[in-house]
């Protein structure tokens, strides 16, 4: 018996860009409802950390947008990779979206470790390898844009990025293991799915929500701005015409 | 009429690429003053200092053969891509990564190598020991390679690019890092005493990575070029 169901139907920019209209609101309204809470939690609730005081409530930004700058970059990889693989229109359309997402959040986890690191280990920068790896993360991203940027052809240009950013994968499990292969001044992960946190209750709650908040912002950003990129790839098409929207 | 065997290809490309680079010595010289001239704008701009020197060394002279290296790589590709030369590799019965392994081999001995056969003279500008000196040659010996093959997946990726050169190293410098950092990690640990073999190995394990994959990606990228 063959399955009714049709795996492919939202693989289409035609099928895609009406349910990406209708659930980038949705996205938007959770992102807030996770942030509203995570950021009480995180500046009334979690108590003072006993060694780091008040500056730690920084790690509520800081480590949120820190693990999404990690993740969407596999994300963009991997939608580039699925684009170049099977020659997939909004597989790399996907790629191009996620894009400035992940830089915007390298960069927010990069200057949140500034601030916090100021107050900590008394200066804004210091040479240690998870550091130097996460601002690699950023050039990758950068690079990843501006070799995009820098092709007319929209097709060449998917590809181009695509085999950049699969090679620039290898940066993502070296940022990941930085801190235990080379020891140094960056502290260790807190949280784990092994053992049980080695932090208070309020505070990894506050950090998760903080987490949810920033995912669901990213899905949302993403999807909006894959929007703005089928517009303008698709224009020519029949269906953009017959767009409710672009209809006055 | 036969197909030429894979090494009869590889030798051909090669052979081909080194003729070239031979007739046109100014282009690897310039380069080579590059390298020598960047290398010695450090101590004029940090102060004559032999101690300071001494420690910066290893690391001026990464930096230096790396952007050497760099600005070579526009040489790789180039003329042919422009000449249709490449359209015929691609077109090649012999698969294209071998190949490219064959002329990024050829770009090697006629830029890295050229690098590596000069730095000693730069490393007396900067009073290194003869230890250290072993020590930074091995490590751009199995350094400089590296740094063409991955160079290789950027200059196939931007041929025929508006601003090729910026774009270049903007896309080739972070994936350079690792190399850097243990190519002058090697001489620092040699100097330190605790000897530069564990920096040597992965350095070593950088090339064989670089060996196994960057062909590969610098022929979907070519391929993605010709298009």
């Amino acid at each position: 018996m063959t399955s009714n169901i049709n795996w492919f139907k939202y693989a289409s920019p035609a099928t895609f860009y009406p349910l990406a209209g209708r659930l980038v609101p949705w996205f938007f309204i959770a992102a807030v409802l996770f942030a509203v809470p995570g950021i009480y939690v995180g500046f009334f609730v979690a108590p003072t950390d006993f060694q780091q005081g008040e500056a730690y409530r920084i790690i509520f930004i800081h480590v949120a947008t820190a693990w999404m700058s990690m993740f969407l970059y596999v994300v963009m990889a991997f939608w580039a990779g699925v684009g170049l693989a099977f020659n997939t229109r909004l597989s790399s359309m996907m790629a191009s979206a996620v894009a400035p997402t992940g830089a915007l959040m390298t960069f927010i986890a990069l200057w949140s470790g500034a601030l916090w690191g100021k107050p900590m280990w008394g200066a804004w920068w210091v040479w240690d390898a998870r550091l130097t790896s996460e601002l690699i993360l950023l050039f990758l991203y950068l690079g990843f844009m501006s070799l995009q940027a820098a092709i007319d052809d929209p097709r060449r240009a998917d590809k181009a990025g695509a085999v950049i950013a699969l090679v620039g994968v290898v940066n993502v499990p070296i940022i990941y293991f930085s801190v235990q292969w080379w020891n140094t001044l960056h502290q260790g992960a807190s949280v784990s799915l092994t053992r049980s946190p080695s932090m208070a209750a309020a505070m990894l709650v506050g950090m998760l929500l903080m987490a949810l908040a920033v995912w669901m912002y990213s899905i949302a950003a993403t999807l909006l701005r894959v929007r703005c990129i089928i517009l303008e790839r698709e224009r020519h098409s029949e269906w953009i015409g017959q767009l409710k929207e672009l209809q006055k | 009429m036969n197909t030429p065997g894979m090494l009869d290809a590889v030798r051909c490309v090669a052979g081909r690429d080194l003729l070239c680079a031979l007739r046109r010595r100014s282009d690897v010289v310039t380069s080579l003053i590059f390298f020598v001239i960047v290398a010695s704008l450090f101590p004029l701009g940090v102060g004559p200092e032999t101690a300071m020197l001494r420690m910066m060394g290893p690391g001026v002279v990464w930096v230096a053969a790396l952007l050497a290296s760099m600005l070579a790589l526009g040489r790789l590709f180039a003329s042919d891509y422009a000449d249709g030369t490449l359209e015929q590799l691609t077109l090649a019965p012999q698969p294209l990564s071998i190949l490219v392994l064959a002329k990024v081999a050829a770009h090697w001995f006629a830029s890295g190598l050229p690098l590596v056969v000069v730095a000693p003279l730069l490393g007396f500008q900067f009073d290194l020991s003869a230890d250290a000196l072993m020590i930074l040659l091995a490590s751009l010996l199995l350094g400089t390679p590296t740094l063409s093959l991955i160079g290789a997946i950027g200059a196939a990726l931007t041929l025929g690019l508006r601003g090729g050169g910026a774009l270049l190293s903007l896309l080739v410098l972070p994936l350079y890092v690792p190399v850097l950092i243990f190519g002058a990690g090697a001489v620092e640990a040699g100097a330190a005493g605790l000897g530069a073999t564990a920096h040597l190995s992965l350095l070593g394990a950088l090339l064989l990575m670089a060996l196994v994959f960057a062909p590969w990606a610098t022929a979907v990228a070519l391929r993605i070029a010709v298009e």
